[in-house]
């Protein structure tokens, strides 16, 4: 056993109401700069849709993520490292920026400074990469925005695999929900095995996942690589990167940007103790629906006092241990049950965590009252198929995500009987299998959600690898390039490859 | 100028190149990298690419062995000069045609593509035109070999290039009587040679040959000073 830390995260997605702040307050701090006006770290998808970019979850056309060998090996799905090289000057599974999308911004200064003229003025739309006039825009960070577009089209979405699909598409049967993404910081990060230059890596002390601006050589096999595309390829630096889980506010224990700015207050993060000595069994289990599983298997019990010797004997400092024993990410994956990894037939092992939402009852005729004093409807009539979240949550298994439907159901059933009967029956709790104390914790925590509640970071002990003798009057946090500002206007080396892009007056 | 071009210029353009090269990894690796521009546009970009990396790879390969091996390894191994001199047309001349063709659609589609040319640098479109002019010179000079079948021609070069890195004086008079072409195709060399720290051309340098043996699959760094792998 070499036990691990890691910061994961959980979304409620029952919560999400989908206002995007969390992408814009991620847009403003990491990606406001040229070269990746296109990407977002984190986004929010309306699903069923194909999401950005487009078909991303359809990995027999882009090849992410690991798979099985015939031999049962472990290798990622666009191929051995010899193939991997073999393809460095041209890579067959890279998305164009058109599979995201062309970034625009728009003439606002015609707006004021048109003459005056019969039509009122415009402002028209302009490409971000070529500064050339778009006569039409196609596609943006968001295109399917509550179910925009035609159904044929949204309907490519991969999670309706297996599923009769026509029937969505019909007025009174369609349904949709938010899944806001972002980088899952896997347990077995496919972009970290793809990238050539090894620039990509994993913190030993928190699980982050990052690049070494200084060491990526812009091969862009992890682009490629990464399941979940959330490695964006900077055409303007032409270096990869990615969400960086906000780790300087993580190490002084704050949560992400993301998570801090959720108005839904869906997002939790805590401490997972892990076994890195099974990781690579676990990614490769015979069977896509054993995953799950195997990847809960991975996670240790951080009230064990076995785990809390070996944890303490591997260099996990007091307080993270005492963290992932308050850590909410525990007990919605681990205890409760009510949380899954997305995509887990990818094989990546991921460390973002979702609730499945309820929905409404699909035929209220059918389905008759909505359950008083636990009599409870039967979430395969929610309006969600049960299948298609099972399809994004346990490579399609339905049985976990109908337990943990069921268990919100049951809270809710539970506290309304509490608050509104005056009546404590505790028979809804045990009929799925949780007891009067669990449901009120859960209540607690996913109802009530507290800062406290949501946030449970210990802080990074910096301390106990560096001499803050030896950095004072260092650089503190730079670019790259040590302490040099990183690209600098007049470098023989090459320095930006084009001015900032700027709106043309008068245009 | 001719003593210059061959006696002394080699000097400083190889010179420039490594020591160039060092401040660059050293100063600003930052802007240390292959400069893809395949997200922006694929087309012609796959081919063109393999086309032009393989040729350029051959030539290089081709180049450096034809040119550095001493004289006396083929004279033991047995390959007589006109055959090394066949040998050298032959492979030289497909790798070239390789290189020019996928050089062409690159170039072509660096030129016209307005999302590629637009986030061209000045030295990323000089560099791959200097390349081509090259190529089309190397290719150029099969012509000027072709008269001279036996080989000799080209053992003025070796011995050049040899006596270049072995500091031997007037390595430059080897090649005094060569054709013109030859000269140009040589200055034009060394000059890409300088120019190669400043341009994108430093990737080839991080040829990431080490992933094959990488171990495991996992990199993790600590902060608790040991690296360690899996």
């Amino acid at each position: 056993m070499r036990v691990r830390a890691q910061i994961g995260m959980v979304l409620n997605l029952d919560k999400c109401i989908g206002c995007h702040t969390c992408s814009v307050t991620c847009k403003n701090v990491w990606t406001s700069r040229d070269g990746v006006e296109y990407a977002w770290f984190n986004n929010v998808e309306t699903k069923p849709g194909t999401g950005y970019p487009t078909d991303w979850e359809n990995q027999s056309r882009w090849n992410g993520g690991w798979e099985r060998t015939k031999r049962g090996k472990l290798q990622p799905k666009q191929g051995s490292k010899w193939r991997i090289l073999a393809n460095i000057f041209g890579n067959p599974d890279l998305p164009e920026i058109d599979d995201y999308y062309e970034p625009f911004d728009f003439d606002y200064d015609h707006l004021k400074s048109a003459p005056e003229m019969e039509a009122f003025p415009t402002a028209r739309p302009r490409s971000k990469i070529t500064g050339e006039r778009m006569e039409k825009i196609v596609k943006g960070p968001n295109w399917e925005e509550i179910l925009g577009g035609e159904f044929s089209k949204r309907s490519k979405d991969y999670n309706f695999e297996g599923i009769q699909k026509e029937i969505y598409g019909e007025y009174e049967n369609t349904f949709m929900m938010y899944l806001p993404r972002l980088c899952e910081h896997c347990l077995n990060p496919t972009c970290v095995a793809s990238c050539p230059s090894g620039a990509i890596y994993k913190r030993e002390e928190d699980g982050i996942v990052l690049i070494d601006q200084e060491k990526c050589r812009g091969w862009r096999m992890c682009v490629s690589g990464c399941p979940y595309k959330k490695i964006y390829y900077n055409w303007e630096s032409g270096k990869s990167e990615k969400c960086t889980f906000c780790y300087p506010r993580i190490e002084s224990g704050n949560p992400t940007v993301c998570s801090e700015t959720c108005v839904g207050r869906i997002r939790y993060l805590g401490v997972m103790l892990y076994d890195a000595d099974k990781i690579e069994e676990a990614a490769n289990a015979p069977e896509t629906t054993d995953l799950y599983d195997a990847q809960l298997d991975v996670f240790l019990d951080p009230n064990d006092p076995a785990v809390i010797e070996a944890a303490r004997a591997d260099g996990v400092p007091e307080d993270w241990i005492k963290s992932a024993q308050e850590s909410p990410v525990w007990k919605m994956a681990r205890d409760w049950k009510i949380a899954f990894p997305l995509h887990p037939e990818y094989r990546t092992l991921p460390m973002v965590w979702y609730i499945p939402p309820l929905s409404p009852i699909q035929n209220a005729a059918e389905a008759g009252q909505i359950g008083t004093a636990g009599d409870m409807p039967d979430v395969r009539s929610l309006r969600i198929p049960v299948k298609y979240l099972a399809n994004m949550l346990t490579a399609g298994d339905e049985e976990p995500i109908v337990t943990a439907l069921e268990r919100m159901l049951a809270m809710r059933a539970y506290m309304r009987s509490k608050t509104v009967d005056g009546v404590i029956d505790e028979g809804i709790a045990e009929r799925v299998g949780l007891d009067k104390n669990l449901i009120e914790d859960m209540y607690k925590i996913m109802a009530i959600a507290d800062y406290e509640d949501r946030f449970v970071i210990p802080t990074t002990h910096r301390e106990l690898a560096e001499d803050a003798l030896d950095l004072r009057g260092g650089c503190g946090f730079t670019d790259t390039n040590g302490c040099s500002t990183g690209i600098n206007k007049g470098s023989m080396f090459g320095g930006r490859k084009k001015a900032a892009f700027t709106m043309p007056e008068g245009a | 100028m001719h003593n210059f071009l061959f006696g002394i210029y080699p000097y400083i353009a190889i010179s420039v190149m490594i020591f160039g090269s060092i401040a660059r990894y050293e100063r600003d690796p930052f802007t240390w990298k292959s400069s893809s521009s395949q997200l922006l546009r694929r087309k012609q970009l796959i081919m063109g690419s393999i086309l032009f990396h393989v040729g350029i790879l051959t030539i290089f390969a081709g180049h450096f062995v034809g040119l550095l091996t001493p004289i006396w390894i083929f004279d033991a191994l047995g390959i007589s000069h006109s055959a090394k001199q066949i040998l050298a047309i032959i492979a030289g001349g497909v790798a070239g045609i390789m290189m020019l063709v996928g050089g062409v659609m690159l170039f072509h589609r660096r030129w016209t593509d307005p999302r590629i040319r637009k986030t061209s640098s000045f030295a990323d479109i000089g560099i791959l035109a200097l390349l081509l002019a090259q190529v089309m010179l190397g290719l150029g000079t099969i012509f000027a070999s072709l008269q001279h079948l036996d080989g000799h021609e080209m053992t003025k070069f070796m011995s050049w290039a040899q006596g270049i890195l072995t500091f031997e004086e007037g390595a430059a008079d080897y090649i005094t009587d060569v054709a013109l072409i030859f000269k140009i195709h040589l200055t034009l060399g060394l000059t890409i040679f300088l120019l190669f720290p400043f341009t994108r051309l430093v990737h080839m340098l991080s040829v990431p040959l080490r992933y094959i043996t990488r171990p495991g699959y996992q990199i993790v760094r600590s902060r608790r000073q040991s690296t360690t792998r899996k």
